[in-house]
């Protein structure tokens, strides 16, 4: 659990916004996960009271059962059971298996049937008939019992094993995938930010060299301008002297004219 | 398979020769086509390979959802029963014997519960 320990990911907004669904999901999958956790538990903790149960009934059930078997063989007096081992031909009592969902996980639901006859409904005859049939009856009595108990007992393992993998899943999203994502969420950001800074430090710099920019333009600039001046100055005078010049002509000129030429007096003006 | 479903599946013995008789009785001794019964007599000259391989087999058997077995002859080949835990069929139910009663505390379901539940609530 280091620091290093994060998706690899290139810390980009597009992927915060990914790594923030994805903690969303891990966090909405954890909270699921846990109550399924917990359904299967109460579940669990039920099946396994009910076994205890009928583990203790099924004990009592076979000591009759055992019991009347001795009684049948005192009544019958001769010992039947090799010709019992020896007559097996079909079961008549079988299993079906039905499927019970909870929360997702299978489980089998065993169901006894009866059908084709009584191999041993011979057996007995000369004497001890209603023993026999006692025992039968105890006995049909203990192997139902002991299908449903089955059914306990294979809920029991399947759902032992399905609480533990939830249960991990549950601690994995926990320990390991929710704060992988939350250090790979911290990274992106502590990226971003420093890419941030980078950035305004980079503006700055550019703000900094473009001012200087400026100033030694501005500066360049004044001083042309000064050196303009001075020239504009030489020119200036050299200008005025021109002007001057001029003017006193044309003030001649105007002298010389302006008397004999009054139609055009209105054109002077502009 | 779909067959076998539909036809049911069978429930498997393996236990002393009273336990054996009393269940045949009950109805549910088959022999299969091959000869093969779906219940074993352990008595005091049957090996604990035997049991061990005949429990292996029976385990094996798509036909059989149920095996009861005595808990004495469980004791026996624990070690087997033991590693495949985990698999939920066929159902391994193990049930008293005339000469020795059922004890709680050897169950290899019941011992996996142990860490959930305290003593007194396994009575």
């Amino acid at each position: 659990m280091s620091e290093k320990d994060k998706i690899n990911i290139f810390p980009s907004r597009g992927a915060q916004t990914q790594m923030k669904a994805r903690l969303a999901g891990a966090v909405k999958g954890h909270s699921l996960l846990k109550k399924k956790a917990e359904a299967l538990q109460f579940r669990f903790r039920q099946i396994l009271h009910k076994i205890i149960e009928a583990k203790i009934l099924m004990g009592d059930v076979m000591k009759d059962a055992a019991f009347s078997l001795a009684e049948a063989k005192f009544a019958s007096g001769i010992d039947f059971n090799q010709s019992v081992i020896q007559n097996v031909i079909k079961a008549r009592i079988k299993t079906r298996s039905k499927l019970d969902n909870i929360a997702g996980v299978h489980l089998p639901v065993f169901e006894s049937f009866e059908d084709g006859i009584d191999t041993y409904e011979l057996t007995g005859l000369s004497r001890g008939g209603q023993q026999m049939g006692k025992l039968k009856m105890n006995y049909k009595r203990a192997i139902e019992l002991l299908i449903e108990l089955a059914t306990l007992q294979a809920s029991f393992v399947i759902l032992d094993i399905a609480v533990k993998t939830t249960n991990r899943r549950v601690n994995a999203i926990e320990h390991v995938i929710i704060p992988r994502y939350e250090r790979t969420l911290a990274y992106i950001i502590s990226e971003l930010d420093e890419y941030e800074r980078e950035e305004f430090y980079r503006l700055k710099k550019i703000q900094e060299k473009k001012k200087i920019i400026r100033d030694k333009a501005e500066r360049e600039k004044l001083s042309a301008k000064k050196a303009d001046r001075l020239k504009n100055v030489d020119d200036e005078e050299a200008d005025a002297a021109a002007a001057e010049a001029e003017a006193a002509i044309a003030i001649a000129v105007a002298q010389g004219n302006i008397f004999d030429d009054n139609s055009e007096e209105e054109d002077l003006l502009f | 398979m779909a067959v076998a479903a539909a036809q049911g599946k069978l429930i498997a013995v393996i236990g002393d020769e009273d336990t054996c008789v009393g269940f045949l009785l009950g109805g549910i001794g088959e022999v299969n086509k091959k000869r093969e019964p779906n219940f074993l007599v352990v008595d005091k000259n049957t090996s604990v390979q035997e049991i061990e391989e005949c429990y292996k087999k029976f385990m094996k058997r798509e036909d059989i959802d149920i095996i009861l077995i005595n808990q004495n002859i469980a004791e026996q080949i624990r070690h087997v029963i033991d590693t495949d835990n985990d698999n939920p069929l066929p159902a391994v139910l193990e049930i008293p014997s005339k000469d020795h009663p059922y004890d709680p505390t050897k169950d290899s379901v019941l011992r996996r519960a142990k860490g959930l539940y305290s003593a007194e609530d396994m009575r």
